[in-house]
């Protein structure tokens, strides 16, 4: 059995009101999951025996611009035992723009989702230390979003106290 | 030394300073704790890192980073621009390993339009970026060694990369920002004097090297700075995401060249070093025989490399080589239409990662069949490895914390990108 059968097996045998969704391209899996369920299942790929996503390598988000749900969040999620990369992707609505944190699950989820909130303004619950990344603190923008001019806006970032 | 006072440190990263979870408690220690400041212009802090550190006498009870004085934010730049016009800018990221950078540009690249360089484009994609990881670790042994007060070192080992930067001239003509890698292949085939002087090198590095690690291994000072340092178990190395060098010296098996190879990493033979003990001292083994092992690589490489071209024959994707372009009218108009539009790769998304010097190195693309990717996020391996400096640091001398940012081999260019 092949990896996308056996999530697929495992994830409606223990999550049966679970929506999931898995995409092969290019030998890459891609698993699609509804927002309020991603800690959950994130925890169960982690924990499961027969899996072990033990490493998460990274987190970020894709600003779709003009689609219904504008933005998606990425998850790459690589296990040590069967040597395996996942990309978990969860829908964020630009209207209700927040998601739970999965910092619970894997500690190098803080400062990925703290850098994710920096540039996209995408605020994750329950995150222990969601303060910006890069920019300073009284930044009022989100510079990886579409709508963020590349030239940067001026006046936007205040020059230091002499 | 200054007094720090409130307008010099934001409220909320004090806040974050003195609500991190600390479980040290220290005898009989000074009555006040004490806020210090390091960075973001510190000699010992490889560049442009900050660290706040709250100090019980010598004792740091907790740390906090602060990132992004280095921040140019490549990756709205590269969604601007064409995939080739960024191969240049990945020279910034990690810059003591520049060629290791384009070459995982490129394979990214590759992989998302589907195409794959001939066998000797990579084969020496692989001996420059064994060369690379050889001259960055070289780099961060003598950083390591200058941090606890042998000078010595620096130099020497500094001597032996100069001999890199000297292959690297005569292979692309810069020795720093190279930019030698092409989608398809490479930009020229090796010389033979570049092939030449690769081969003396490594015949003369491993004697070099011993050299070097006899002024190390065996110094008292050396050693028991960093001995029992900045211990991180192999769960919380994973847990904290940690690669590279510093995930091996905790004992875990994981290198991206042999766990998913790429190139032709599943024919070459050798070891993937690690040290069980997680300590800084281990960090410094395991650089150390890595570089044992590239050379090991190199040896191989050379072996093996065929003959052939050494850029892809596929007009759409690849620039045409230049005396081409001025002499035929088909090749004059991919050049233009590539140069200008880009390569359209189909639309889709990929993330690829290679092992670099400092750790895992992934570019993850979201590609809507335009010239540009609609997204590009750079993984950076000193970024990752940064966030588990508060947990190294935790309960170690305020001394203790240079050694330990020297063991973790951080390059700000990457981790602030």
């Amino acid at each position: 059995m092949d990896l996308k059968e056996i999530i697929a097996h495992l994830l409606k045998e223990n999550f049966p009101g679970v929506n999931v969704e898995l995409i092969e391209y290019k030998n890459e899996l891609t698993l699609r999951v509804e927002k309020q369920h991603i800690v959950k299942v994130c925890k169960f790929l982690k924990e499961n025996a027969d899996l072990q996503f033990t490493l998460c390598e990274d987190i970020t988000a894709i600003d779709w611009a003009k689609r219904k749900n504008r933005f998606t969040v990425v998850y790459h999620i690589f296990s040590l035992k069967s040597k395996n990369r996942l990309a978990v992707k969860v829908d964020v609505d630009e209207s209700d723009c927040s998601i739970d944190s999965v910092a619970s699950v894997w500690k190098t989820a803080n400062w990925h989702e703290r850098e994710t909130y920096d540039m996209y303004g995408i605020k994750f619950s329950n995150h222990p230390d969601l303060r910006r990344m890069y920019m300073p603190e009284e930044f009022e923008y989100y510079p990886l979003r579409k709508d963020f001019p590349v030239m940067g806006i001026p006046g936007s970032l205040p020059l230091p106290k002499k | 030394m200054e007094r720090l006072t409130k307008d010099d440190v934001h409220p909320k990263i004090l806040e974050a300073l003195l609500d991190a979870d600390t479980d040290i408690t220290v005898d009989d220690a000074l009555e006040n704790e004490m806020i210090l400041n390091m960075g973001p212009q510190h000699p010992a802090t490889h560049g442009v890192l900050r660290l706040l550190l709250r100090l019980d006498g010598e004792t740091v009870v907790a740390c906090v980073p602060e990132l992004g004085y280095l921040h140019r934010g490549y990756e709205k730049m590269a969604e601007n621009m064409s995939y080739y016009e960024f191969i240049p800018h990945t020279d910034r990221l990690d810059y003591l390993s520049p060629m290791a950078n384009n070459v995982a540009w490129v394979l990214a690249v590759e992989k998302l339009a589907g195409i794959e360089a001939p066998p000797r484009a990579q084969y020496i994609r692989m001996m420059v970026s064994e060369l690379a990881r050889i001259a960055s670790h070289l780099v961060a042994i003598g950083a390591l060694a200058m941090d606890v007060g042998a000078l010595t070192v620096f130099l020497w080992t500094l001597r032996e990369r100069e001999k890199i930067l000297d292959i690297w001239d005569i292979l692309c003509g810069a020795r720093f920002t190279n930019s030698y890698t092409r989608i398809g292949g490479v930009a020229n085939d090796i010389q033979p004097e570049a092939l030449a002087k690769v081969k003396w090198f490594i015949n003369q590095y491993e004697e070099n090297l011993d050299e070097c690690e006899r002024l190390l291994n065996t110094n008292r000072i050396f050693v028991e700075r960093l001995d029992g340092v900045g211990v991180i178990s192999a769960k919380d190395a994973i847990d904290y995401g940690l690669t590279g060098p510093s995930l091996r010296g905790s004992g875990v098996e994981l290198d991206l060249r042999r766990a998913t190879p790429y190139l032709f990493y599943n024919e070459m033979d050798f070891k993937v070093v690690t040290y069980p003990e997680g300590d800084s001292l281990s960090r410094y083994f395991v650089r150390a025989d890595e570089t044992r092992e590239s050379i090991k690589i190199i040896r191989q490489v050379l072996d093996k490399m065929p003959q052939g071209d050494t850029l892809l024959n596929q007009p759409k994707k690849v620039l045409p080589k230049k005396t081409e372009i001025y002499s035929r009218m088909e090749e004059l108009i991919h050049d233009f239409m590539i140069v200008n539009f880009g390569i359209n790769p189909p639309a889709g998304d990929v993330y690829s990662a290679v092992e670099n010097p400092k750790g895992e190195l992934g570019f993850y693309f979201v590609s809507q069949g335009e010239g540009r990717p609609w997204k590009c996020k750079i993984r950076s391996p000193s970024f990752v490895n940064l966030q588990a400096l508060p947990h190294l640091v935790k309960g170690q001398m305020v001394s203790d914390v240079v050694a330990i940012i020297g063991s973790i081999d951080p390059v700000m260019g990457e981790a602030d990108k």
